[in-house]
């Protein structure tokens, strides 16, 4: 078997306020798998997802991407990790700070050393990924908030990550978005860790769910077997919208 | 002629609050690159502003050299005589200044009034005039991104390079979210009636400049997952072929020319 993508074990976090937002979780995510996180809001899903690259720096317990042990104090291996680990941000507005497309989505291969015609095709190769080439040129503030989602990806893209983690990839997108993005995001062939709670979008992506609640990996099942148990959904507050239901 | 119905792709046409100046045309000074255009206008003012008034010959160079300008630019002429009009409070300064300056006076009409202050007066209203317009011609032919790849080029300070592209991205986004709160100010019943009203303006600047900041650690937090260690990416140095050489020099040195030749006839 391949090295895991993703390798967390014993991880513990408390807020400097001393609120402690993880209790030691446990999660191994294998190469090419897609993972949704699920959880009701406070269950430390977004400080778990800061973890993953070392902006927060684990209290107690390891991180592994691809084998590789974050050390927040060590920036050479930060800077490694980060271009390994693709975070999707929930407001594109907060990641798109590049005047144009383009110069967004060189920045991250910029910082990872590539310039010039290199750069360019690692630019249009992530933009035609998600469909946004014709766009390249464009200020983001111009685009449909679906397509600077669609951009924000790009940007992650291009930095040839190991594991891609969005956080709540369907927020704010209307249907027809929310469909492009779900093509989009099946296309490629990376692994992907998914903060949500559109449990239908969990459903149709990915093939296994866990969740987060009280700071620890409370279930760890098939999407579809989890979203099927009615007793497990009420437990950790999760919902599917009204009249939709999932057989085991 | 182009005009606004040029839609081609990747043409810019500044609907964005950053980009309101810019007027898209093609022209020799369109295609200036950015550093060479604010050295080469500078200069240009620096030597204009330098002369002294009372060679006023020289001004009417200045006056046709940006008058040719802006003609080369293509920028509508009612768009510049709208942008002029920021220089109006201190033209109204400048007029006052003959009646209150000490010194020599004489009469004029009916009034009397100071020969050093109404000097003074027509320089400012003349070096004021001649700086509006070159800003005009810069901001006009210049996208604002543009005019900082040309700071940056000429080596300003990094830091102040990246501040000013993130208020270029992030006006449009703060003016969408002020305009949004102003939309449920009024949507709740809310009339400006006078003072006792503003605090819930400034209510409303103060949830703004919260936003601001805390979507300000936002976006650090972005950039630091996409590897930034403090320099935006660089950029590359524009190619420069002989005829933006012959207009970055050619500019200043008019000036000069002007100068020289109209002072040593005084």
């Amino acid at each position: 078997m391949s090295t895991p993508s993703l390798e967390i074990s014993g991880l513990a976090f408390a807020y400097p306020d001393g609120n402690q937002a993880l209790f030691g979780v446990n999660l191994t995510v294998k190469k090419g798998e897609r993972v949704a996180l699920l959880g009701p809001n406070g269950a430390g899903k977004t400080t778990l997802v800061m973890h993953l690259n070392g902006i927060h720096a684990a209290q107690r317990g390891t991180v592994a991407i691809a084998g590789e042990k974050i050390d927040a104090s060590d920036k050479e291996s930060l800077k490694k990790i980060r271009s390994r680990v693709g975070i999707v941000f929930q407001d594109p507005d907060d990641q798109l700070f590049m005047p144009t497309v383009r110069e967004d989505i060189a920045f991250g291969p910029y910082n990872m050393g590539f310039r010039g015609s290199e750069l360019d095709a690692i630019v249009d190769e992530a933009l035609s990924q998600v469909g946004m080439l014709d766009f390249a040129d464009r200020a983001p503030h111009h685009l449909s908030f679906g397509q600077r989602r669609r951009v924000a990806v790009a940007g992650v893209l291009a930095m040839k990550p190991e594991i891609l983690v969005l956080d709540e990839p369907s927020s704010n997108l209307d249907p027809a978005s929310r469909r492009e993005l779900a093509t989009i995001l099946k296309s490629l062939d990376i692994t992907i860790f998914m903060v949500t709670h559109d449990l239908p979008y969990a459903l149709e992506l990915c093939e296994r769910a866990v969740v987060l609640s009280g700071g620890l990996i409370a279930e760890d099942s098939p999407t579809r077997a989890l979203l099927a148990d009615g007793q497990k959904l009420a437990k950790y507050r999760l919902e599917l919208p009204a009249g939709f239901t999932v057989s085991a | 002629m182009r005009e606004s119905g040029e839609a081609a792709h990747g043409h810019h046409h500044g609907h964005d609050v950053g980009e309101r100046l810019y007027i898209h045309r093609h022209s020799p000074l369109h295609d200036l690159p950015p550093h060479l255009k604010i050295v080469s206008l500078l200069t240009f003012l620096i030597i204009c502003v330098a002369t002294p008034i009372q060679n006023y010959w020289a001004f009417i160079g200045f006056a046709i050299v940006i008058t040719t300008l802006l003609a080369t630019a293509k920028l509508p002429v009612l768009t510049i005589a709208k942008r002029a009009t920021i220089e109006i409070p201190f033209l109204v300064f400048a007029f006052l200044m003959p009646f209150f300056s000490k010194g020599e006076r004489f009469e004029i009409l009916f009034f009397e009034i100071s020969r050093p202050g109404a000097i003074a007066a027509l320089s400012i209203i003349t070096k004021g005039t001649l700086g509006v317009l070159t800003a005009i011609l810069l901001s006009g032919s210049t996208p604002a991104r543009e005019i900082l790849r040309g700071f940056e080029l000429l080596k300003m300070p990094s830091l102040l390079v990246q501040i000013m592209t993130f208020m270029l991205r992030y006006m449009n986004v703060i003016t969408d979210e002020m305009e949004r709160m102003k939309v449920a100010r009024l949507s709740r019943g809310f009339e400006e009636r006078g003072i006792r009203d503003w605090k819930f303006i400034a209510g409303t600047a103060g949830a703004l400049f919260v936003r601001s900041y805390e979507r300000g650690e936002r976006v650090h937090t972005s950039m630091i997952a996409r590897g930034y260690t403090g320099e935006l990416p660089k950029t590359e140095i524009p190619e420069i072929n002989s005829s933006n050489k012959f207009l970055a020099v050619g500019i200043p040195l008019a000036a000069l020319i002007i100068t020289s030749v109209t002072g040593a006839l005084l």
